[in-house]
């Protein structure tokens, strides 16, 4: 069957079976930035914003995305001009092998769109979902205080 | 001459080479690569944890549509061999096959499917018929050295390449021993005593990147291996030896790995998915469930550990009397070289005339233990750290105090490390460089110790603090080897070729900083390839903490020759001598006239197509001699409940000696990571199994680890020394600060409360049952 969504802005017709998972349709449709960690919610590798919010996309039947706006990491900022968390993320550290970075930047992105100058606990709290066993967190959440001071300015 | 120590770019937080394809989701991990026709494969896995394989019937699965190739036992080479990826001959046992008529652990490899989906791989996995008899198992390692035990790996193929002591006869993997003076003469002189037992669990790496592979034939037929690997080079000698295929018909390809921490240090998938491929002829991925991952790749060995030592009231040690028995699971890899390991990296941190060491490492019916970071040190030192801390409690002297009496020095040796290598004798060596007083200095500092030891809670909650110091190595010495090469391009930039593999850690940065600090240009110079064994040089791969120190001189030697190169040309092109000349940023200028310059651009060109023409370019080697280990001093305060028996770490501190640290920002992320790996380790991690020896929870809800929610504040101490054999005086960080969180927690836990927890992990049952036994022995 056929759905029609906007990916990173850009409206898309997807052919999509009954049982296909968003996260194996994105991969498939070359957003690579979609990891995928374990397939059953647990680990935040494959987040994406559907609407806005960040959501587990292993957990998400494609079909259910017909209509919605969909965010992957590729459509948060590119090389030439990169989102703010993107730019802090590099320069704190935050990211040793990057697989849970992509999930971990768009829970971030989803929590500076709610609330932009969030308190360590609360960033803490946003990137609960998303796994990292490489750094420890500490980088990822000066990081993403960093991007909030950006934002604010 | 000695070495210059104000460094252009060593020593500076510049961003990740690979950072921005990171964040932007445009680098290539093995699986954001698609070929056309590429086949899924899936493993079938033994439900029992020991038995025999009957009968094993195929047909069926192979006649369901789009099933393209299917192995067992019977369509491949038998060739004993080892997972693990180690220099050669591997100081590991010769106990594993492709696949065998034997099943030794639930989740051993029993058949692997090639189908053109996932869904039809799965589908044929149900239709492949088995027939086991079960044979009895044996789950505890001291069982399985018992006469009467089942024998693991009876059958006859199974061997040690190298002289060590190997009798899976008797279910023992490896063995290990040495003394040094007289341990029992030393018992004799202490004026304290101590004999305590210690017991370490499974971990899992847990690695955000499962094991994943895809294997495809290139134009001339040859096996292209794109694996998430921490050895290249390994998988393609042990895939060449157990497929039977030429080295040289065999390309291993290493793209960004999502995490490794010592599990990517083994052949688990490469040579299935590449028996696959020569089979179907086709592409073929093979990637592992989350469950997989759990259950079939590698653990960390647990050990149960006795530590007998002897003290005297002045503090100083007498005796150390270290026998570890380690549980190996169904494999043997690393199954000599972690127990060895776990005596070589803990009993020469400390000063004593009369040591002694014995290691065993027994066979079971469980998961395979293999490479994890610290690599056995991680389960000794929380032995070590804890008793160390009994010793000073013991004749009243404060934990630093004691420490810093005790610690080796600079300028001092260790007769283990001569006694203890890895599958042969160690090497003699004495320290450059010992930091480890003024890591324990700042640490104290930075955690208030002096103020806070002195606190005695009463309440339900209390809080306390404990301190553990630590040591690791940098490299193999005389088996580790790591090469790289430095060519020039026409504008004055350069291509690096490590053969150093990057798993995220950073060392595509680091190895470029110590390039461009020699070449005196910007990492944007510098375009960095790692790990394609067809065109990268030899490198054994990252593990032992060797790339910064190992491959880092390796890229430091060739970018001394290339150097060397260009001031030749640039002279040349000047009219002088190489030796009045200098370079600074991206210029060759003369050391009177500066004005006398030409651009590396300007040299690139010349020398590429004006005169004299040759391609300016260099390669070098490394070994070592010599391991120098970093040192560490790790400092945390918990808080216990004693009513629910939670502990809580309020704060972490972690001062580390890593020499020069070539990029602090990555320096710190290796520590700060590793520390959170400890502690999720130490409180929560652990391998649950039913009676049949299934683990019960391989998946994040039910083995849960550390979120960022869970983390205390965490400070990492980088303090600097200066290793004269190091890149720029480096030495590694790579692991040794995972050792730290079990002993530190057990010791702060004491300082709380009054316990010694000597069997981890620390969950909350435990430390209530540990204050129930405190309150019953008081009352007697």
């Amino acid at each position: 069957m056929k759905i029609t969504t906007a990916i990173n802005g850009q409206k898309k017709v997807l052919s999509v079976e009954p049982n296909d998972v968003l996260l194996d349709v994105l991969r498939r449709e070359g957003y690579k930035g979609v990891k995928e960690g374990c397939r059953k919610g647990t680990c935040g590798a494959c987040v994406i914003l559907l609407n806005g919010k960040a959501v587990n996309s292993c957990l998400i039947l494609a079909v259910r995305a017909a209509g919605q706006q969909i965010t992957t990491i590729e459509g948060l900022g590119t090389p030439d001009a990169p989102h703010p968390l993107q730019r802090t993320f590099v320069d704190a550290g935050a990211i040793q092998c990057g697989y849970c970075t992509p999930g971990a930047m768009l829970s971030a992105k989803a929590l500076l769109d709610e609330i932009p100058h969030p308190s360590e606990a609360q960033v803490r709290e946003a990137l609960d979902g998303n796994l990292c066993r490489c750094t420890g967190y500490v980088k990822q959440v000066q990081a993403v205080l960093a991007a909030s001071r950006i934002l604010k300015r | 001459m000695p070495q210059k120590r104000t460094f252009n770019i060593v020593g500076i937080s510049v961003p990740k080479v690979d950072g921005v394809s990171l964040a932007t989701g445009s680098a290539q991990f093995t699986d954001d690569f698609e070929l056309r026709s590429m086949l899924h494969a899936r493993m079938l896995r033994s439900p029992h944890a020991h038995a025999r394989i009957r009968k094993i019937d195929t047909s069926e699965a192979a006649r369901l549509p789009g099933v393209h190739g299917i192995l067992t036992y019977k369509n491949v080479p038998r060739v004993a061999h080892t997972t693990a990826g180690q220099g050669h001959p591997e100081p590991s046992p010769y106990d594993t096959f492709l696949f065998d008529r034997k099943v030794r652990y639930v989740g051993d490899a029993v058949a692997a499917v090639a189908a053109d989906t996932l869904q039809i791989a799965n589908q044929a996995l149900q239709l492949i018929q088995v027939d086991y008899e079960i044979l009895d198992p044996v789950f505890d390692p001291h069982q399985a050295l018992q006469k009467d035990a089942p024998i693991i790996h009876d059958e006859p193929d199974a061997y040690a390449p190298l002289p060590v002591i190997y009798e899976p006869q008797r279910n023992l993997a490896a063995h290990v021993d040495m003394e040094i003076g007289d341990v029992e003469a030393g018992f004799h002189q202490a004026d304290v005593l101590l004999d305590n037992q210690y017991s370490t669990h499974y971990g899992a790496h847990a690695a955000l990147e499962t094991h994943i592979v895809i294997t495809y034939l290139d134009e001339q037929n040859r096996l292209v291996i794109r694996t998430s690997t921490q050895v290249p080079f390994h998988v393609r000698r042990i895939v060449a030896r157990v497929l039977q295929q030429p080295v040289s018909r065999i390309r291993v390809v290493k793209p960004r790995i999502g995490g490794a921490f010592g599990g990517k240090q083994e052949i688990i998938l490469e040579a299935i998915s590449g028996a696959l491929t020569l089979l179907t002829r086709r592409p073929v991925k093979l990637q592992l469930t989350r469950e997989e991952e759990f259950m079939c790749t590698r653990t960390r060995h647990p050990q149960h550990i006795r530590l007998k030592s002897g003290v005297k009231k002045d503090g100083s040690l007498t005796a150390l009397d270290l026998s570890i028995l380690m549980n190996a699971g169904a494999y043997g890899p690393h199954a000599l070289t972690v127990v060895c390991n776990s005596g070589s990296k803990t009993l020469p941190l400390y000063r004593c005339p009369n040591v002694r060491f014995e290691g065993n490492t027994a066979y079971t019916n469980l998961p395979i233990g293999g490479a994890y970071r610290g690599y056995g040190a991680t389960q000794a030192f929380f032995a070590m750290g804890v008793q160390m801390d009994e010793m000073a409690h013991a004749i009243g002297m404060d934990p630093p105090t004691f420490h810093k009496r005790n610690h080796i020095r600079a300028g001092e040796g260790s007769p283990v490390f001569q006694a203890l290598g890895e599958g042969k004798k160690g090497v003699e060596m004495k320290l450059n460089t010992c930091g480890l007083d003024a890591c324990i200095d700042q640490g104290a500092r930075a955690i208030s110790w002096h103020t806070k030891r002195r606190r005695r809670d009463k309440g339900v909650r209390r809080r306390g603090v404990g301190m553990v110091c630590l040591m690791q190595g940098s490299a193999i010495p005389e088996i580790d080897m790591a090469a790289a090469t430095i060519t020039m391009n026409d504008d004055g930039s350069f291509i690096l070729l490590a053969g150093a593999t990057d798993l995220g850690t950073g060392s595509d940065t680091v190895l470029a900083q110590i390039a461009a600090e020699i070449l005196s240009v910007t990492t944007d110079q510098i375009v960095v390839h790692s790990s394609d064994t067809d065109f990268t040089p030899f490198d054994v791969g990252a593990y032992a903490s060797s790339t910064t120190y190992l491959s880092g001189n390796a890229v430091k030697h060739a970018a001394e020759q290339v150097r060397q190169q260009i001031l030749r040309v640039a002279s040349e092109m000047l009219n002088t001598e190489p030796s009045m000349l200098m370079l600074r940023k991206g210029t060759v200028m003369h050391q009177k006239t500066t004005t006398r310059r030409v651009s590396l651009a300007d040299v690139a060109h010349y020398s590429l197509y004006q005169k004299n023409q040759f391609h300016i370019s260099a390669t070098a080697s490394q070994h070592t001699h010599i391991s120098p280990p970093p040192f560490a001093a790790h400092f945390a305060e918990v808080e216990v409940d004693t009513e629910t028996g939670e502990i809580r770490v309020l704060e972490y501190v972690a001062a580390v000696d890593c020499g020069t640290a070539i990029n602090p920002a990555l320096a710190e992320g290796q520590t700060e990571g590793a520390i959170v790996n400890g502690i999720s380790f130490a409180l929560i991690e652990e391998f649950h199994f039913d009676a049949r020896g299934r683990m019960l929870n391989p998946n994040f809800n039910y083995y849960s680890i550390f979120s960022a929610r869970d983390v205390p504040p965490i400070k990492a101490i980088l303090v600097p020394t200066h290793e004269p054999t190091g890149p720029f005086g480096a030495k590694s960080i790579a692991e040794i600060s995972i050792n730290g969180p079990l002993p530190a927690i057990s010791n702060a836990v004491y300082h709380a409360v009054g316990i010694r927890l000597r069997h981890a992990p620390f969950t909350p049952q435990h430390v209530l049952d540990a204050l129930r036994n405190q309150g019953r022995q008081k009352k007697l």
